[in-house]
């Protein structure tokens, strides 16, 4: 089974040395994908959700404490690659990543057609004006007309702009691709615009995706499953369908009940106080201290319980689940 | 504090506190910084009519004129056209001492909490500068104020966040602090750019809730500008919709969305997604191209290259006028000719 999978993320933490302390933000994570499906990591700002996409990246930055466990893509195992081997075998080969706000991400001095073709010519070593044709029939297939090559950033409307930055992640046909907050900054319709593109290649590619996003209303036009990360940790791995209907952990209950609906006047709830400080998280379930179903043994650290595909991180469901 | 809320509602009275006319804003265009080049007509014949207690929401994509209308409204900007009359007084052409009587009765709440507070000031000072400003010279009273005002946005224990600084505190508390700064001269009229557009959702609805307490018991006339129209229906009376500059349908919060009049509305509408798993399955219904350019806007119908509905010979040549479709619901669209003309616009 594990061969099928396109991605697997075992046990995967990210520590920052601070002055203050070790900041624990990717702390044990694990979870799976299967090739041509889309999973969303929700969870509030705070929680590692962008930590965990650079962990899996390797895009790290200097003050590094702790970075183990394991990544598989497919059969590779990336963690034991060398920081060079890395960047010849995984990074825009097989995995790419549009970063948060990515249309302030471009290069201001920069041909937008050259900086699609760059990884073309970094990766690949092909001459630029193959890396050309290429990044113009990227430029067609993510919607940006081809005269639009020759133009800087600048000339673009920030819905243009987030489609090359797509184009950019897209353009080495990576099997995977880590999209964070790929529409936060975007206008209503722009944002439909470009969760039409991304289903579009979704399909027409067969690219997986790893989509962050704080929002969970957008996140259901792609989403085959939802991760929920809660400070560091994923606390649970749902279905979408099941997701969005009954989600499981009360922390993704809360989260859904906070969400604004245009076509249904449920009163909204919000989660009192904040995520806990990562530096010295609590110990036993993180989110004991706002859960509203907390009782004793959420003191201690709650184990995985399997439903299926599916699992919950949390002690409610002890009787019903499969202990992993 | 009750006292004062009590004197407040009885000043309560049905007559608007803000009525914009035809409101026209542009900005010129020069060549060679000096050589006339056109205009940019952001906000393009606006009305509005706003009292107490109320709130307008104003929706729009990015470039429609949102901001450039309320920073009008603020007097940031200076009217090119129209008038705004605020508590009965035309204010187009206050003068600067005027103007900062008014901008004390008026109260902004920005949208990136951080942007708008100086990092090297302690939320202590940050609050006492509206009050120093307004020429209130009792130190015991600014801090009789700062902590009431701090107890309003629920930041307590109060004593604990004045030392502070912005970045000591969470995107919530830092948009908390900007709303009691908004809050501390006890405005009538708070206008609220895109509040809660920068925060994560589980803290939008405190403050939209925090929000809507403030305006109930300061009976506050609020200008919720957004392009979230899901958290309009929580928020709002009135929903105005902008595009290219004009607003093209008004209406009560249930009206526009069950009885949506105006495609670009309906488009709007559409595109936003609630959290359901089907959305996976569909692509969404947007119309086609962008904004049009302010500089030289479509002639008729702005909304014309892009509407799927668009009439040719009569979108594209000649303005639509304002029909009345009853219950306050105005539109601007050739679809609902046969209703009564509210207003002609050329």
């Amino acid at each position: 089974m594990s061969e099928e999978k396109i991605i697997r993320i075992q046990d995967l933490k990210l520590h920052f040395t601070t002055t203050r302390g070790a900041v624990q933000a990717v702390d044990g994570v694990n979870f799976d994908l299967a090739p041509n499906k889309a999973v969303v990591v929700v969870g509030e700002s705070g929680c590692g959700k962008t930590s965990l996409a650079k962990a899996v990246l390797r895009l790290l930055p200097r003050n590094i404490g702790e970075y183990s466990g394991k990544v598989y893509l497919k059969d590779l195992e990336t963690m034991s690659l060398s920081d060079e081997e890395y960047r010849k075998q995984v990074r825009w080969i097989k995995m790419s990543m549009v970063p948060q706000a990515a249309m302030n991400s471009l290069n201001p001095v920069m041909r937008v057609g050259d900086q699609v073709a760059e990884p073309m010519i970094v990766h690949y070593g092909v001459d630029k004006d193959k890396a050309m044709e290429q990044a113009a029939k990227m430029f067609q297939n993510v919607g940006v007309p081809v005269d639009f090559l020759s133009r800087y950033p600048f000339e673009l409307s920030g819905g243009m702009r987030q489609r090359v930055a797509i184009a950019m992640a897209l353009v080495t046909s990576p099997e995977l691709v880590i999209l964070d907050e790929p529409t936060s900054a975007l206008d209503v319709l722009t944002q439909a615009n470009i969760f039409n593109l991304l289903k579009r290649i979704k399909t027409e590619l067969e690219t997986s995706f790893i989509l962050i996003t704080h929002d969970i209303s957008t996140s259901s036009e792609l989403a085959d499953i939802v991760a929920v990360m809660y400070a560091g940790q994923i606390v649970e791995v749902s279905e979408s369908h099941r997701f969005f209907s009954t989600p499981r952990h009360p922390y993704s209950a809360k989260l859904m009940a906070s969400v604004p609906r245009l076509r249904s006047k449920e009163e909204l709830d919000f989660i009192v106080g904040r995520p806990p400080s990562l530096i010295n998280p609590p110990t036993g379930c993180r989110f004991a201290e706002r859960c509203p179903k907390r009782f004793g043994k959420c003191a201690q650290e709650p184990p995985i319980y399997n439903f299926g595909e599916d699992w919950v991180k949390c002690w409610l469901y002890e009787d019903q689940g499969e202990k992993a | 504090m009750t006292e004062e809320i009590m004197t407040k509602n009885a000043e309560n009275s049905t007559e608007p506190i803000l009525i914009l006319k035809d409101l026209q804003v542009y900005f010129e265009l020069k060549k060679f910084g000096f050589q006339h080049a056109g205009y940019v007509r952001a906000v393009d014949g606006v009305d509005m009519e706003l009292r107490r207690g109320e709130t307008i929401a104003i929706v729009g994509e990015s470039g429609s004129g949102k901001t450039s209308l309320m920073r009008t409204i603020l007097r940031v900007n200076n009217p090119t056209g129209g008038t705004i009359s605020f508590e009965g007084q035309v204010i187009n052409n206050l003068k600067s001492s005027e103007l900062k009587a008014f901008r004390q009765k008026v109260g902004y709440v920005q949208q990136d909490p951080y942007g708008a507070m100086a990092p090297f000031m302690s939320i202590r000072s940050i609050l006492e500068e509206p009050l120093k400003i307004a020429g209130i010279k009792d130190k015991e009273e600014r801090s009789r104020r700062v902590h009431q005002v701090m107890e309003e946005v629920k930041m307590t224990p109060v004593d604990d966040f004045l030392a502070k600084f912005p970045h000591q505190l969470s995107g919530g508390q830092q948009q908390r602090v900007v709303i009691a700064r908004a809050m501390i001269l006890n405005p009538v009229l708070l206008v609220a750019d895109e509040p809660v557009s920068m925060l994560d959702a589980s803290v939008r609805v405190e403050i939209l809730k925090l929000l809507r307490n403030l305006q109930e018991s300061h009976n506050l006339a609020v200008i919720y500008i957004t392009h979230d129209l899901a958290t309009v229906r929580y928020f709002s009376e009135y929903i105005y919709v902008m595009y290219a500059g004009e607003i093209i349908e008004k209406a009560n919060e249930s009206d526009l969305i069950n009885e949506t009049a105006h495609p670009y509305t309906h488009a709007l509408l559409a595109a936003t997604s609630d959290p359901d798993p089907k959305n996976v399955d569909e692509f969404q219904d947007v119309p086609p191209g962008e904004p049009p350019s302010l500089v030289n806007p479509p002639a008729g119908c702005r909304f014309h290259p892009r509407c799927a509905q668009m009439i040719e010979g009569v979108c594209n040549v000649e303005v639509p006028p304002e029909f009345d479709l009853g219950k306050e619901h105005l539109v601007s669209c050739w679809l609902f000719k046969d209703y009564e003309v509210a207003k002609n616009r050329s």
